[in-house]
């Protein structure tokens, strides 16, 4: 990879260059479907400053997922949230001007076909997609079939990766690489996990992609924290907490809000 | 390697005589063995969180050492000989088999087993893994209970910390089983999240393994999941075939005809079947739940009726709806109720080398209580699905015909269903 931004996509292009201002990247995540009005929530994230936005398709069986994402996703599948129905409400909306980037199990990509299921996305304004429990070595063909539908396929790393793996997972890895804070499924948690930090500079040594640390931030003080070491983080538990709570848009909007001052601050520190 | 191991526990007597490293399926006696991914052709693989790779890793490893291991091999031995109760019988049923167009019905008596079902094998295998692993604690999910009783009954015995996750579902359908695990020693979580059974319970048992990995062997119940558990499970459940094809040979002189088993997960049927795969004239029948019918669509007919997904970490049929999310499948027998199924079934069903067929819960439970009457023994549900394939395909096949039958539990789990299904 001598220079990876030739090969780069859409979502590693927006990203990357808004890292290079300095700036520390926020991704928040939405199920698709958990509302009647759902994309309402992505037009707050983005005004609330985020940077990419990731979309939840909701499946059966959310293996690493935590009770509260895997709340989200019954009840959006109970209102009869669907991989089409979701991607007919992106399509169905303005652009929003972050990239979106799709999530969910393989069950449902397989099921419709790789080609299909990509250009699905590709139709509906999506740039990225993460499917967390298609490995490294499972990805590849999917890797290739959705990088020629224009869609970055994003693999995860763990704190458990060994090394020699973690630099195959960030050679391969499309968007950016999502670095999995811990040992564990989704959700808040108390503290940025302490492996958070190890696992970060061991993507660093091998890649210059965006590195987006997730699970388990849920606070500004834990994204503060996070951005010392990362990019960026992804936060989903504590939206969708909120979400399953009532709050609207406007809500998740000032709950964003201080979460990006907090990144922005952490980013005006010398470092 | 294979033949040197062979001609030592030849020798040995005491230890090693049930099996050897070429029963485990490892010792390298088949080609068909998953490659080096865990693929059986396009079966099977590993859809997990990258989290869980490196443990899997280590288990395959682990394993790979183990299988050609002496001391392994004698200490499995050991344990299944003078703990589980093997070798287990083959019974002759012909009350039974007049049913069945007087072809020669013969049982494997799994249900004579320690525990009363053939899951105490791989449960020792694995537990005898985890000590070589370094590993304190085990985890299993569980449907009726039985491979949960099976797990901690294991624990207890090699003093392994025992956590089990039982949809909430079926604690209460179940509860004898609750208090036989807790008995044993082991920790029983309800699990009250989606539709609170068996699929839900293997869910919740995946999020505590990756979560406490370090510690925790996943012991898991049967020849699905990532690799290696396909490959693991079946070559801890492969004594069962190994020893019967040996007892048929010696009773009748020659190989059955035909080899029937009822197939949830699959391991009992992978079991009996493995032994055989080489002997092609030799036919493998697999009975999947047909539970109220496949009209209605309440049945577990992964095999019969599913579709190529990828559910618990392994691509294989499952069932699933036009969508794509995992639909709740339906039996009668708790352990055959199971929207998913083994990738090594997957590839043997497409390959055509063994045959699935369905069974109404009514047809189980008239060979259920065929079996009582005619020959004094109690199968547990899942078995008497077998049964019922049985007694239709001696029909086809004629007298001429030896059908062995993986009698695979006993029916005393069974006796609440059966005092409500009979009026009793």
């Amino acid at each position: 990879m001598t220079n990876p931004t030739l090969a780069a996509g859409a979502v590693e292009r927006h990203l990357r260059a808004r890292r290079d201002t300095g700036r520390g990247l926020l991704m928040p995540y939405v199920t698709g479907g958990i509302t009647p009005g759902w994309t309402d929530y992505l037009r707050a994230f983005a005004a609330a400053g985020a940077d990419a936005i990731e979309v939840g398709l909701p499946f059966s069986d959310p293996t690493l997922d935590g009770v509260t994402i895997q709340q989200a996703g019954e009840t959006a599948l109970a209102r009869g949230a669907s991989t089409r129905r979701i991607l007919a409400d992106l399509s169905g909306m303005p652009d929003v001007g972050v990239p979106l980037v799709a999530s969910t199990y393989y069950n449902l990509v397989l099921h419709d076909g790789h080609e299909a299921f990509c250009a699905a996305l590709r139709r509906a304004g999506v740039g990225g997609l993460i499917v967390p429990d298609l490995p490294v070595h499972e990805a590849d063909e999917l890797t290739d079939v959705a990088a020629d539908a224009g869609i970055e396929l994003v693999l995860l790393a763990s704190p458990a990766t060994p090394q020699p793996r973690l630099a195959e997972i960030s050679c391969r890895s499309r968007g950016f690489v999502y670095a999995v804070s811990l040992m564990g499924t989704t959700g808040e948690r108390a503290a940025l996990a302490v492996s958070a930090a190890e696992l970060t500079e061991r993507i660093r040594r091998v890649t210059d992609q965006p590195v987006l640390l997730g699970f388990g931030i849920s606070t500004p003080d834990q994204a503060r924290e996070a951005r010392r070491h990362a990019d960026g983080v992804v936060v989903g538990a504590a939206v969708m907490r909120r979400v399953l709570d009532g709050a609207g848009p406007d809500d998740l909007r000032a709950f964003l809000a201080t979460l990006r001052q907090a990144l922005d601050q952490e980013c005006d520190r010398p470092r | 390697m294979t033949d040197s191991v062979h001609r030592e526990e030849r020798t040995t007597g005491a230890e090693g005589v049930l099996i050897t490293s070429a029963d485990l399926a490892g010792g390298g006696v088949r080609g068909d063995d998953p490659d080096i991914r865990g693929k059986f052709g396009v079966f099977g693989g590993r859809y997990v969180p990258e989290a869980l790779i490196p443990a899997l890793d280590e288990v395959a490893a682990e394993y790979e050492k183990a299988k050609t291991d002496l001391g392994f091999i004698r200490e499995f031995d050991h344990l299944l000989r003078t703990y589980a109760g093997r070798p287990t019988t083959i019974t002759e049923v012909p009350r039974f088999a007049e049913q069945a167009g007087g072809a020669r019905l013969l049982l494997k008596r799994e249900d004579l087993t320690h525990t009363g079902a053939h899951k105490i094998n791989n449960v020792l295998g694995q537990a005898l893994l985890t000590k070589r692993l370094g590993k304190t604690r085990v985890i299993a999910e569980t449907g009726a209970g039985q491979h949960g009783v099976a797990t901690a009954t294991a624990a207890a015995l090699m003093g392994l910390e025992c956590v089990i996750y039982m949809g909430a579902v079926d604690c209460e359908r179940q509860a004898l089983n609750v208090a036989r695990m807790k008995l044993l020693g082991a920790t029983v979580v309800p699990v009250t999240n989606g539709s609170q059974t068996l699929k839900d319970a293997i869910n919740e048992a995946f999020r505590d393994w990756v979560t406490n990995v370090d510690r925790t062997h996943y012991l898991f119940g049967t020849v699905a999941g990532p690799h290696p558990f396909p490959e693991i499970v079946r070559d801890f459940a492969r004594i069962i075939g190994v020893e019967a094809r040996r007892q048929v040979l010696e009773l009748t002189g020659r190989l059955p005809d035909a080899v029937a088993a009822a197939v949830g997960g699959g391991s009992n049927a992978i079991g009996i079947f493995h032994a055989f795969l080489d002997d092609e004239n030799v036919q493998l029948h697999g009975y999947e739940a047909g539970g109220r019918g496949a009209e209605n669509g309440e049945h577990a007919l992964t095999l019969t009726k599913g579709s190529i997904g990828v559910l618990h970490g392994s691509r294989t049929y499952v069932l699933q709806d036009e969508e794509g999310q995992t639909i709740e499948s339906h039996s009668i027998s708790a352990g055959l109720d199971y929207p998913g199924v083994g990738p090594e079934h997957a590839w043997l069903k497409d390959s055509g080398r063994a045959v699935y067929h369905g069974v109404t819960d009514a047809e189980a439970m008239e060979a259920f209580s065929l079996l009582a009457r005619t020959e004094g023994i109690i199968p547990a549900i899942e078995s008497s699905h077998a049964l019922a394939g049985a007694l239709k395909l001696g029909r086809e096949l004629g007298p001429e015909a030896t059908i062995l039958v993986n009698l695979s539990g006993r029916g005393d789990k069974d006796m609440g269903t059966a005092m409500k299904y009979f009026n009793l």
